[in-house]
């Protein structure tokens, strides 16, 4: 019988297997931010135990609440700092170096196929895209992880999506991972890896795979997982090329982390895209979904362009092409922060700053932001957003919001006309006002 | 260890949400007691009142999905701090019920028909739940209907629970 990626992964990294399905596994990277690992590190130290397994290994940034809002906040700030600086935790990204974990850190080479990553923040399915097995948890899993270097899991089972035909012009990832939670609700793969493959996939970047993946969670998935290909190793060259004498190692060796055509899912399902349209969501749960032209006309208060689904440049460059020339509505306000710094300065080399300030939009420093109605953009009562994010949750944004999620494009296009609408890269039509 | 009995509160809805557990404009709060007036703030759901309808209760009942979204573990803390320590439902999300077990506190799953059985027996009525870990036995009494249901937690999420969390176990064993 073959082994799907994630049970190769887990039984490379196995410690222990105390009880049952239950195992134990030793871990590659654990990711921190600045909200759920103060308490973590606060109750280390309650217990006597402020250690970390492997200072090398550990990875921490500032990113939900940067510059710091207030004085809870900059308290955060300062626990995980001085915390770093403590243990000699090099990788630690503060202010101007800062961004969004889950796009900076695949940005630094962190992960690598066959990886296991943990990290206090639901998002931490991201990493799969790179052939990882990355999981989100809470903050005494994060504790364990800081200081033991392991973490227990239920030996998850796969869930395989291939996902056939093509891509329209105007449709993307974030179109593809909407329908998918639309289809399979939001514990349609509770305690599931899910497992992206096919020629869509084959074809797509790594920005793209990380939007699929990111969003794994909306329907209860552990991780999202892509298999590592010549893609992946494009992506990660620079941080691997001392490794490797060429692409091709490197890819041969990446190719261990590919499910065998044996393997034994737990269910397997088939998406042909070639008739997706462009996908938004409608309520206050991710799989509340519709084509976007179901509900075209509907007005927003806000757009906002961001996040560790698509605040990554590929995102902006998308929407910076429905954006051009154009400038958005005045019943709107326009906010976009770039993911990271790379992304940022990149932005500004293209061009896409510029286009983003001219069609009126503020451009924020790299960080969480809006996303997740702390600072940077937080909805007042009875507003909405038309938001790049992946959570529409009663209050997400602030208390009395309304979040639609929905891709850059989308989100330009509803920038323009201050009221839902398709993009111009997915009708050919200028949108109207 | 804690003890779970206790009175029962009853949240009649499926995918209850971390963020609706607690909204994450008090993730800035460092300490768990901080918590305690928030719990279920942003829950919008008829005949639910954040602050009245959890008053006195130690176990809650609910149904699918319960504790989805976010990996927050200031949501099992707020239950803990308001003296709740077990939550009962048809299914959880995997972080929630993980985070539960590693504070030393319980979700337990129980299938649909029991679930259905004690809303319909129970909810509305002033009820109370005895429970007996090694024999894996929750009873249920609200005046003099009195109700057994059995249950299972695996070995490994007793050891966490006995052990009064993850952190020591782990430390201990690896
Ligand atoms: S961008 Fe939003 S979803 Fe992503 S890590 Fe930050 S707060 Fe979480």
């Amino acid at each position: 019988m073959g082994k799907t990626i994630t049970e190769k992964i887990f039984d490379a990294h196995r410690v222990d297997n105390p009880a049952g399905d239950i195992q134990v596994i030793r871990l590659d990277a654990v990711f921190c931010h600045e909200i759920t690992t103060p308490v973590a590190i606060n109750d280390l130290v309650a217990r006597g135990k402020d250690r970390v397994f492997d200072p090398s290994k550990i990875k921490a940034v500032i990113d939900h609440v940067t510059p710091a809002k207030d004085s809870k906040t900059a308290e955060q700030g300062k626990i995980i700092r001085d915390w770093a600086r403590r243990h000699g935790i090099k990788d630690f990204f503060d202010i101007g170096r800062n961004g969004v974990c889950h796009a900076l850190f695949p940005e630094k080479g962190f992960v690598r196929p066959g990886y296991t990553v943990i990290m206090g923040d639901s998002h931490t399915c991201t990493h799969g895209a790179f052939g990882a097995f990355a999981a989100g948890v809470g903050t005494t899993d994060l504790e364990v992880g800081i200081l033991k270097g392991v973490c227990a899991f239920k030996a998850p089972r796969t869930l395989k999506v291939e996902v056939t035909g093509s891509l329209p012009a105007g449709v993307y990832a974030k179109d593809v991972i909407l329908a998918l939670i639309g289809e399979l609700g939001v514990n349609g793969a509770t305690n599931k890896v899910i497992e992206f493959t096919g020629p869509v996939i084959e074809s797509m970047s790594m920005e793209s795979r990380m939007t699929l993946c990111n969003m794994a969670i909306e329907a209860g998935g552990t991780c999202g997982v892509c298999y590592p290909d010549a893609v992946t190793v494009d992506y990660l060259w620079p941080f691997i090329e001392k490794d490797y004498p060429s692409k091709e190692a490197a890819l041969a060796d990446y190719s261990q982390w590919i499910s065998d055509a044996d393997a034994e899912y737990d269910g397997t399902m088939t998406l042909d895209v070639s008739g997706l349209s462009p996908m938004m969501t409608f309520g206050y749960k991710p799989d509340q979904v519709k084509p976007v032209s179901e509900m075209e006309g509907t007005p927003v208060d806000q757009v906002y362009i961001g996040s560790c689904t698509n605040g990554r440049i590929e995102d902006l460059r998308v929407a910076a092409a429905v954006l051009k020339g154009g400038r958005i509505a005045d019943t709107v306000r326009g906010v976009v922060s770039p993911a990271t710094p790379e992304v940022y300065r990149m932005a500004l080399a293209e061009g896409i700053i510029q286009i983003f300030m001219d069609a009126g939009f503020c451009v924020t420093n790299p960080t969480c932001g809006a996303c997740l109605g702390m600072s940077n953009g937080v909805l007042a009562e009875g507003e909405v957003c038309a938001a790049t994010t992946n959570r529409n949750f009663n209050g997400r944004m602030g208390k009395g919001g309304m979040v639609h999620l929905m891709s850059p494009a989308t989100a330009a296009a509803t920038a323009l006309t201050g009221k839902i609408s398709n993009s111009l890269l997915y009708t050919g039509k200028e949108a109207s006002a | 260890m804690k003890s779970f009995d206790g009175k029962v509160a009853f949240l009649d809805r499926s995918d209850i949400n971390t963020d609706e557990i607690i909204p994450a404009r008090y993730l800035t709060e460092i300490t768990k007691e901080a918590l305690k007036p928030f719990l279920m703030e942003d829950l919008n759901m008829e005949g639910f009142h954040p602050a009245s309808s959890f008053a006195g209760a130690s176990v809650v009942v609910s149904r699918a999905n319960f504790g989805c979204g976010s990996s927050r573990e200031h949501a099992p803390w707020a239950f803990e701090v308001n003296g709740i320590y077990l939550v009962i439902a048809e299914s959880f999300a995997r972080i929630f019920r993980q985070n539960m077990f590693n504070c030393g506190m319980m979700a337990v799953e129980l299938p649909k028909e029991d679930i259905d059985v004690l809303f319909s027996r129970f909810s509305g009525k002033e009820t109370f739940v005895s429970v007996d870990l090694e024999k894996g036995l929750f009873v249920f009494k609200a005046g003099e209907d009195t109700l057994e249901i059995g249950f299972s937690v695996s070995e490994f999420d007793k050891s966490l629970v006995k052990a009064g969390g993850w952190v020591d176990f782990a430390d201990k064993n690896y």
